[in-house]
């Protein structure tokens, strides 16, 4: 209980992160609830009410197939969600490995890192997208490909938190102690390195949010008929000049959903120990 | 300064080798086999024996890696399955478009970006520091598909100001006016990378700041404007000039999706292109020639920074 106001104490005069928070909760609540908060099948086809502008009955709308858009983006933040936790545990499980074992071993740490710093060296995008034509499309491959980006990013910085906490005097003193490499790792240096990750989580799940949107706004992400925001955004493209508000609604929950989780990323981040701000990325 | 970027360009060809074997193993992790796949269904076996010899999949793997290898060192990145002509210069007829939209955003992060980072970073803590840096964060995390749609949606549509896509050379004819094309891109590409370099300057200012010299400066009784002017943003600069360095590079990425919204002939839209036509020589020519581009920024922006710092050369 005391953790949770820790936690919530961080946002005491920080009102927009608050608001953030709270706009985080409610996307989340909504996404689990999406069954039975929605009022129509996200996925029912409705000739007769094609482009209906919102109004009391469709409050978003609806798109060029009469679906019901407030619908379509309450399960869009489900596809957010979905997305978001693949990516993170991808990044975080494959990053904090890379990481700690390229700190601790140096000739192993020399070689991985100049492969990290070469990937990190590629932009972004294209990177997901080499790695979207070597696996294909659909879903767990979007994660993995945009998970890949944030693997080397998580490398780096766990690389050098572990450097910092494994210099420490305290680290010392337990390896004199006879503590093999394993129990170091798994007791003194994780413990240490959970705040920072948590952080650099909060900003790899926004940042993520963008870039899956993108790689479904190019037709190279989840299948068209899954209500994601990206692709109702990339289906909007031909009715923009007669339904505008198609663009609006998804576009702005995806606007919300990253907007939010970076004013929660930079207040906790504030809150972090001081020896590691400088690792994370400035971002 | 001539033997120190002896010993950078030196430094340079491990990464260079790196970065080869990464993109070679990106063609051969592609599943099936390369030819089959790159010829499609129709192709009979013949034509996929021919393909293989021509590639020299039939030789063992490492071969593969030198005879490719030696080919890139000479500028030749194979051949485009769909276009049937060298994958250099498919990519260069993208170039136009792409390096004048790079250009274009990037003389607007360097109006919009540095200065916002800068007077952020003077005001630190305070109103105005906080909205910047509140603007920047909400820059950043709109999508660069949406405001494309939404400027197009707007500025072309609505008010009718603007084109919406396309980009007829401005090189072949001659006709300057084309480039009101790349406004709109520009702006939409300039938006999530002003924001991180509003960030990044921000920070590398309040960086600055801490250090010693600017306390002296200020106990010497210098003014405000001539503290933060002659020494802490000319010490900032070096930091800048590597910001502004790889935020060039990773345009790339959001170049992507920026000339698919605008339909712009580039070399961001070959690469969705290229992946839907499944012409992987040409997807491989550009993630070399990025990756090169990199190193190269690498180097000029460690020269610029020893050049500008001397400090960095004593280390």
């Amino acid at each position: 209980m005391t953790a949770v106001f820790d936690f919530l104490s961080l946002f005491r005069h920080r009102w927009l992160a608050a608001i953030g928070l709270v706009i985080i909760l409610i996307i989340v609540v909504a996404a689990i609830l999406a069954p039975w908060i929605t009022p129509f099948d996200p996925l029912k086809i409705d000739a007769i009410a094609r482009l209906t502008p919102p109004n009391a009955e469709h409050w978003f709308g609806t798109d060029h197939a009469g679906r019901d858009l407030f619908s379509r983006v309450i399960y869009g933040a489900r596809m957010a969600l979905i997305t978001g936790i693949g990516v993170v545990t991808i990044a975080l499980s494959f990053g904090v490995l890379l990481g700690i074992l390229s700190a601790y071993y140096p000739p192993l740490g020399l070689v991985l890192m100049r492969v990290v710093d070469v990937l990190m060296g590629i932009p972004a995008l294209l990177l997901a997208l080499a790695f979207v034509v070597v696996l294909g499309k659909g879903l767990f491959n979007s994660m993995i490909a945009v998970g890949a980006i944030y693997v080397t990013t998580t490398a780096r910085i766990t690389y050098g938190l572990t450097r910092k906490i494994v210099a420490e005097t305290y680290i010392e003193a337990v390896t004199s102690l006879g503590a093999s490499d394993l129990r170091i790792m798994r007791r003194h240096v994780l413990p240490n390195l959970v705040s920072p990750l948590m952080v650099q989580a909060t900003f790899i799940f926004a940042f993520a949010q963008l870039s899956t949107a993108s790689l479904d706004f190019l037709g190279l992400g989840l299948p068209p008929d899954v209500p994601s925001w990206g692709n109702m955004v990339a289906e909007t493209r031909r009715y923009i000049t007669r339904a505008p508000w198609l663009l609006m609604f998804p576009g702005g929950a995806i606007i919300l959903t990253v907007f939010s989780l970076n004013l929660v990323g930079d207040a906790l981040r504030d809150r972090l120990d001081p020896r590691f701000k400088d690792d994370l990325a400035k971002w | 300064m001539g033997t120190y970027i002896l010993k950078r360009l030196l430094a340079a060809i491990p990464t260079l080798l790196i970065a080869a074997v990464l993109v070679f193993a990106f063609i051969h992790l592609i599943p099936g086999d390369p030819a089959s796949v790159m010829l499609g269904d129709m192709a009979s076996s013949e034509e996929i024996e021919a393909l293989q010899k021509e590639f020299g999949l039939d030789r063992p793997i490492y071969e593969q890696f030198v005879l490719w290898f030696g080919q890139v060192l000479q500028g030749d990145l194979g051949t485009s399955i769909y276009f049937q002509e060298p994958v250099l210069a498919v990519i260069g007829e993208g170039a136009e478009t792409s390096l004048f939209l790079a250009l274009f955003t990037m003389i607007l992060i360097v109006v919009i970006g540095v200065p916002a980072g800068i007077v952020s970073a003077s005001f630190h803590g305070g109103k105005v520091d906080q909205s910047v840096s509140g603007l920047a964060m909400l820059f950043a995390s709109i999508p660069t598909f949406w405001l494309g749609l939404y400027l197009i949606f707007t500025v072309s549509v609505t008010l009718d100001l603007l084109p919406t896509s396309g980009f007829p050379s401005v090189i072949e004819s001659g006709d300057l006016s084309n480039f009101r094309y790349l406004i709109l891109p520009a702006i939409t590409l300039s938006a999530p990378n002003s924001a991180l370099v509003v960030r990044l300057v921000r920070a590398g200012m309040l960086d600055t700041m801490r250090e010693d010299f600017v306390r002296t400066a200020r106990a010497k009784g210098l003014p405000e404007w001539a503290v933060t002017i002659r020494h802490i943003f000319r010490n900032a600069l070096i930091g800048v000039v590597a910001t502004l360095g790889f935020t060039f590079v990773g345009l790339v990425s959001e170049a992507v999706v920026t000339e698919t919204v605008f339909a712009l002939p580039g070399i961001g839209r070959l690469v969705v292109q290229s992946i839907a036509r499944r012409d992987y020589p040409v997807i491989q020519g550009i993630i070399m020639v990025v990756i090169v581009f990199y190193i190269l920024v690498n180097l000029i922006v460690d020269i610029v920074t020893t050049y500008l710092d001397p400090r960095v050369k004593l280390q």
